[in-house]
């Protein structure tokens, strides 16, 4: 790639996204309640959250297009909504799934879009409309009315809108919506190559395995709550470690462990053995685990000392279940 | 800021300067909005619709042998002798229902469709402003107000001249004009028509600020210019006929003497540019405080 996308030689700005006690309130429900974001330049920032948790009625009010029932936003360093004509150009955005208009072929729709806005200028419109076509693998269907697209097309030209023009910031909410495996393996090849650049981006989903990969920030939101916020590998690190014990003699297993301070649990049960899981506290080391159980007669077949997976802490955070929080 | 040569985009081409004075100049998204609203197939089956009232209306006469002087719409009777009355009779009867049915389609649509399709979010993220997009919308709806009653009266025109003999044409007044100022007097009823349609359009505009629904402000609109009319023929409401913004609609007569009497056009126009502040107010306090939720 040429020149930074988000190439200001130097950031007049603190933090990219910043809210402070942001709130929003759907007449008695706290649909976002007093959040705190801090996304930094050049950062790739998961939002997690299960369905319902504010995701994107928070993108909505950071892009100004609810207003926010408290707090204050503040985008590439200047507020919004008051600064919307200064701040926006620079931000590219999917907000809750495609939308365009289906009787218009995808470059159509494009350059509709792009004639919205007064800051882009018209004479490479054209040049950036097709270049982004392409960007996202849509070439040879620019042509074709949205009407005819599939989901994943319609996702990929909705991902294609966000840059038509250079940006400081993508706002993505759940870019990866529809997508086949391929898609999403470009979506992820696509926001690497952008972060790459400088660009910071700010990408929702309720997929935590999709942002893993690929974030260095994240944020995860709980039925309107921010309830946690950092690096990754800050988050990773608050998780907790465990062992996993593979053995036939399962019910010894889970006697020696018991006897060492820890509190096993059985994960799988089969008729010639099982898992034996339970959580590490530092002590004792596991090596000194695996030479107690040999000790006992236990016969290991695999033995692994697991780091709780950031699935399974973001479950511990936003509570498990089915149902989608009120 | 950087120049702009220093800022190359995703493409690698130059992009807009952040910050910098809009280079793009405003009318590009009036220019947008007018070819996506002519370039859809909806708008051009409602005046397609328009256009075949006066294919009706010829065809029946022609059709049917005589037509009793008196009945039906003013200046039907005198079709047969004058192809260009085909124009001024359809224009007459598409008034009170058709003309309002298409202009209650195109203005309850503005806001409301693009919310339902959910561009609406994506044009005020691009960024467009509200108050600019709000403009754009009823411009567009205003070029719909001008296109409809001119392809009635032009479709008028070309069936009458194609089915029965055209010739001079003698006005209300009594004064006979040629064929060429007929066709004249044909485009300033139908402009007379567009300033008629502005009012209810501006009403449209809001109503479709209102909801996401866009049937919804469409029929709202359609029946708010039913209602207007039908208070309009209350004599109690005597008081009231004046402020309607329909009062006026049928009042193109003037425009068929001679010389011709601007009064009604003037009154007119000056109620519909009320009805169009008060409803564009209206439109942009709902409009610019809006929570774009679709
Ligand atoms: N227009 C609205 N009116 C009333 N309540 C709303 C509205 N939009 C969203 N909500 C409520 O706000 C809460 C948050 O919704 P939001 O769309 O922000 O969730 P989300 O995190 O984006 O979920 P998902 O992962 O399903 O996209 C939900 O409980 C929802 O019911
Ligand atoms: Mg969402």
């Amino acid at each position: 790639m040429t020149g930074a996308a988000g190439g200001r030689g130097s950031r007049a700005y603190g933090l990219t996204i910043e809210t402070q006690g942001l709130t929003k309130r759907f007449g008695q429900q706290l649909a976002v309640n007093d959040i705190n974001l801090a996304v930094p330049p050049g950062a790739v920032f998961g939002f997690l959250g299960p369905n319902g948790s504010g995701k994107t009625t928070t993108i909505r009010m950071l892009l100004g297009l609810a207003a926010a029932s408290a707090g204050t936003v503040r985008l590439l360093g200047m507020d919004m909504p008051g600064k919307f004509q200064e701040v926006l150009p620079h931000v590219g955005a999917l907000v809750e799934g495609p939308a365009f208009y289906p009787f218009l072929s995808g470059t159509a729709n494009l350059h509709r879009l792009d004639a919205a806005t007064r800051h882009a200028a018209p004479a490479t419109r054209k040049a950036r409309v097709s270049e982004a076509l392409e960007r996202v693998g849509l070439g040879h269907a620019a042509g074709k009315r949205v009407h005819a697209y599939s989901l994943g097309m319609k996702q990929r030209l909705g991902i294609a809108n966000a840059l038509l023009s250079p940006r400081e910031l993508l706002v993505l909410d759940e870019p990866t919506n529809g997508l086949d495996p391929q898609g999403t393996r470009e979506v992820r090849n696509l926001v690497r190559s952008l972060a790459a650049d400088g660009t910071t981006v700010f990408v929702s989903s309720h997929l935590l395995a999709e942002v893993e990969q690929i974030c260095t920030h994240a944020a995860v939101m709980s039925a309107g709550r921010l309830v946690a916020q950092g690096p990754l590998p800050e988050l990773r690190r608050s998780g907790t470690t465990g062992i996993r014990l593979v053995t036939p003699d399962t019910g010894a297993a889970m006697d020696v462990l018991a006897r060492l301070g820890l509190f096993p649990e059985l994960a799988a049960a089969q008729s010639d053995g099982g898992v034996v899981t339970a959580a590490l506290a530092g002590n004792p080391a596991p090596e000194e685990i695996v030479a107690h159980l040999v000790e006992a007669g236990v016969r290991v077949r695999g033995f692994a000392v697991e780091r709780e997976s950031l699935e399974d802490r973001f479950v511990a955070l936003t509570g498990e279940g089915f149902d989608v929080a009120q | 800021m950087l120049p702009s040569s220093a800022r190359l985009g995703a493409s690698g081409t130059p992009g807009a300067e952040a910050g910098a004075a809009p280079r793009g100049s405003g009318l590009s998204l009036l220019w947008s909005e007018l070819r996506v609203l002519f370039g859809r197939r909806r708008t051009w089956a409602l005046l397609l619709a328009l256009a075949a009232i006066p294919v009706l209306v010829a065809v029946a006469v022609r059709i049917s042998s005589t037509v009793p002087p008196g009945r039906g719409p003013a200046f039907l009777d005198r079709i047969t002798q004058n192809g260009l009355f085909v124009a001024f009779t359809a224009m007459l009867v598409s008034v009170p229902l058709f003309l309002p049915l298409t202009v209650g389609v195109v203005a309850g649509d503005t806001i409301a469709g693009e919310a339902n399709m959910g561009t609406l979010r994506y044009l005020l993220v691009a960024p467009t402003g509200r108050v600019r997009l709000l403009l754009v919308k009823y411009a567009g709806a205003l070029a719909f107000c001008l296109a409809a009653p001119v392809t009635v009266g032009l479709a008028g025109a070309a069936i009458g001249a194609a089915l029965f003999p055209v010739g001079p044409v003698t006005l209300l007044s009594g004064d006979v004009i040629e064929a060429p100022e007929a066709a004249l007097r044909i485009l300033l009823i139908a402009a007379y028509l567009s300033v008629s349609l502005a009012g209810l359009s501006a009403i449209g505009l809001f109503l479709s600020t209102l909801t996401v629904v866009p049937v919804g402000a469409m029929a709202a609109t359609v029946v708010v210019s039913v209602v207007s009319q039908v208070l309009d023929q209350l004599p109690q409401l005597e008081w009231l006929h004046p402020w309607l913004f329909s009062h006026y609609w049928l009042g193109f007569g003037d425009l068929l003497r001679q010389p011709v009497l601007w009064d009604s056009f003037a009154s007119n126009a000056l109620l519909q540019a009320g009805y169009v502040a008060v409803f564009g107010a209206l439109a942009y306090g709902r409009f610019v405080t809006k929570d774009v939720l679709s």
